[in-house]
């Protein structure tokens, strides 16, 4: 009898980062980063930049406690990837038309309540177009998000990647 | 497949542009043309042949091996840039037309002048690996599966599988399991080796009024449910930004080498790459990727992965048409970021 399959996720207390062996080239290139590692490092809610592709981005937030408003011209997506996190969204009377990549909302957005989801590990949400939205998380989590280069995107290559 | 939908422009089939023999009075199987190429298979091998310096030449790949990469190549529409089914045989998409080259991206055969390239349009070489797929592939053998998960390529002909190989196509417009969006995979089995990956559904509270216009699912359920290995397939969509993640086990069955960069996230468990220089194949580094590690795939190399656990990864592209230009005239570096 052999012992069942175990699935390996990672966490923020529980990660082991990955290596390159290289032959030639330059280790940057691959810009190699853990998002575990780097959320552990992160302001809560810092929206750091872990893929760049031509203005595209991926990037980890570090989710403690209540995040400000943001709202953004286009869909965006959020993974959670440790932890548990609470989304809730604004329907905006005077929702962002134009521009790239998340903004901040504002202390007190005008719109209505639309709900809330509850994300845990491996859950997907969307951030559609237009709608204001907060997360909320009791304990550290860890965040992946699906936009573009914006205002609040932070770029720290130099102190996430392998060299 | 991991392009934006896009309406077909032309025909996307050229069925009577096959070009196949009687199936061999031995094997059973037939073989194909292709241009100058000559497509045939034994019990054990695929047989590629083609015209050099006024010679014949041969190479020979395993059956399981070569059906693998060539369902990748069909399922994926060619996907981006250079499929390479090993260190010699390929393809590369031009996005309406597809060459198919032997040793021309190997620096040895290149340098020595044996090699050989051909230019056709995607509707007749579609065609061809289509009904090679279809005539090759035996009863028993799923060649998207995983050794594990399937039977033997090997031998005559003994029947067909082309319910496995004629997998409906998943198209993803915004995200899976929205209204009129690509379907959430509840109805699939989980695979035997996610049997431990939680299968909640994250909990959406919609305000009144608002029913149906917040969207979120379990992608993880989503993925233990994949029936597929190394199928990069739409799951959110942002402008030409896409997330194609996928599952994957034993070992890609292509070398990929993209025009355009592309990043890897590892969800799940661990994935050895090997990366070699794009042109020529040789070796140029090794990435160790876990779960959380993230990296780029520069647009000058190509990649295969080795994955012993079946695991889960993001596959992110970049689906803007123009970028293999960009690329390639030296405009865009074939790295992302300089730090």
């Amino acid at each position: 009898m052999s012992a069942a399959f175990r699935t390996v996720f990672g966490s923020l207390d529980d990660y082991r980062k990955g290596s390159i062996e290289l032959v030639k080239g330059d280790a940057r290139h691959y810009a190699f980063s853990n998002v575990f590692e780097v959320a552990s490092q992160s302001a809560a809610y810092e929206k750091v930049v872990v893929g760049l592709n031509l203005g595209y981005v991926i990037e980890v937030l570090r989710a403690e406690g209540r995040s400000p408003w943001f709202h953004c011209a286009h869909d965006e997506f959020a993974i959670c990837m440790d932890g548990e996190v609470r989304i809730d969204f604004l329907k905006l009377d005077a929702p962002l038309r134009e521009g790239e990549g998340t903004e901040l909302a504002g202390e007190q957005p005008l719109g209505k309540p639309m709900g809330y989801v509850l994300l845990k590990r491996g859950h997907q949400a969307l951030l559609p177009a237009g709608c204001a939205y907060r997360f909320e998380s009791p304990r550290p989590g860890v965040l992946l998000q699906q936009t573009i280069k914006g205002p609040l995107s932070v770029e720290k290559w130099a102190d996430i990647c392998l060299k | 497949m991991a392009m934006l939908e896009t309406p077909e422009p032309t025909r996307t089939f050229a069925l009577d542009e096959v070009e196949a023999s009687q199936p061999d009075s031995v094997t059973g199987y037939r073989s194909f043309r292709l241009g100058a190429f000559t497509l045939s298979r034994d019990e054990y091998f695929a047989r590629v042949e083609w015209p050099a310096k006024g010679q014949l030449r041969s190479h020979l790949i395993p059956a399981d091996a070569f059906l693998r990469a060539m369902m990748r190549d069909v399922a994926w529409g060619f996907f981006y840039g250079w499929v390479n089914f090993d260190a010699v045989i390929g393809t590369r998409n031009h996005y309406g037309k597809v060459d198919l080259y032997a040793g021309t991206f190997n620096g040895v055969l290149k340098e020595a002048g044996v090699d050989y390239i051909e230019q056709f349009e995607t509707p007749k070489i579609m065609a061809t690996f289509k009904a090679i797929l279809r005539d090759w592939t035996n009863a028993g053998f799923d060649p998207f599966a995983a050794p594990e998960e399937t039977g033997s390529a090997f031998g005559r002909k003994h029947g067909d599988n082309i319910e496995a190989i004629e997998r409906f196509r998943i198209a993803t417009r915004r995200m899976p399991g929205l209204p009129d969006d690509s379907p959430l995979r509840d109805d699939l089995p989980v695979n035997r080796q996610f049997a431990d990956v939680p299968q909640d559904e994250p909990e959406v509270h919609a305000a009144e009024g608002f029913e149906g216009e917040l969207h979120a699912i379990n992608l993880f359920k989503y993925l233990s449910r994949s029936d597929v290995t190394w199928n990069p397939s739409v799951s959110s969509v942002c402008k030409a930004s896409l997330f194609c993640p996928t599952t994957e086990e034993f070992i890609l069955p292509v070398f990929h080498g993209n025009d355009r960069i592309e990043w890897f996230l590892q969800l799940s468990d661990e994935i050895i790459w090997d990366v070699g220089d794009k042109d020529d194949g040789t070796p140029r580094a090794r990435l160790t990727m876990r779960a959380g590690d993230i990296a780029a795939m520069p647009a000058d190399i190509r990649h295969q992965g080795y994955s012993t656990k079946r695991s889960m990864l993001l596959v992110w592209e970049n689906a803007t048409p123009n970028l293999p230009q960009r690329y390639e005239s030296g405009e865009l570096k074939p790295y992302p970021v300089d730090f």
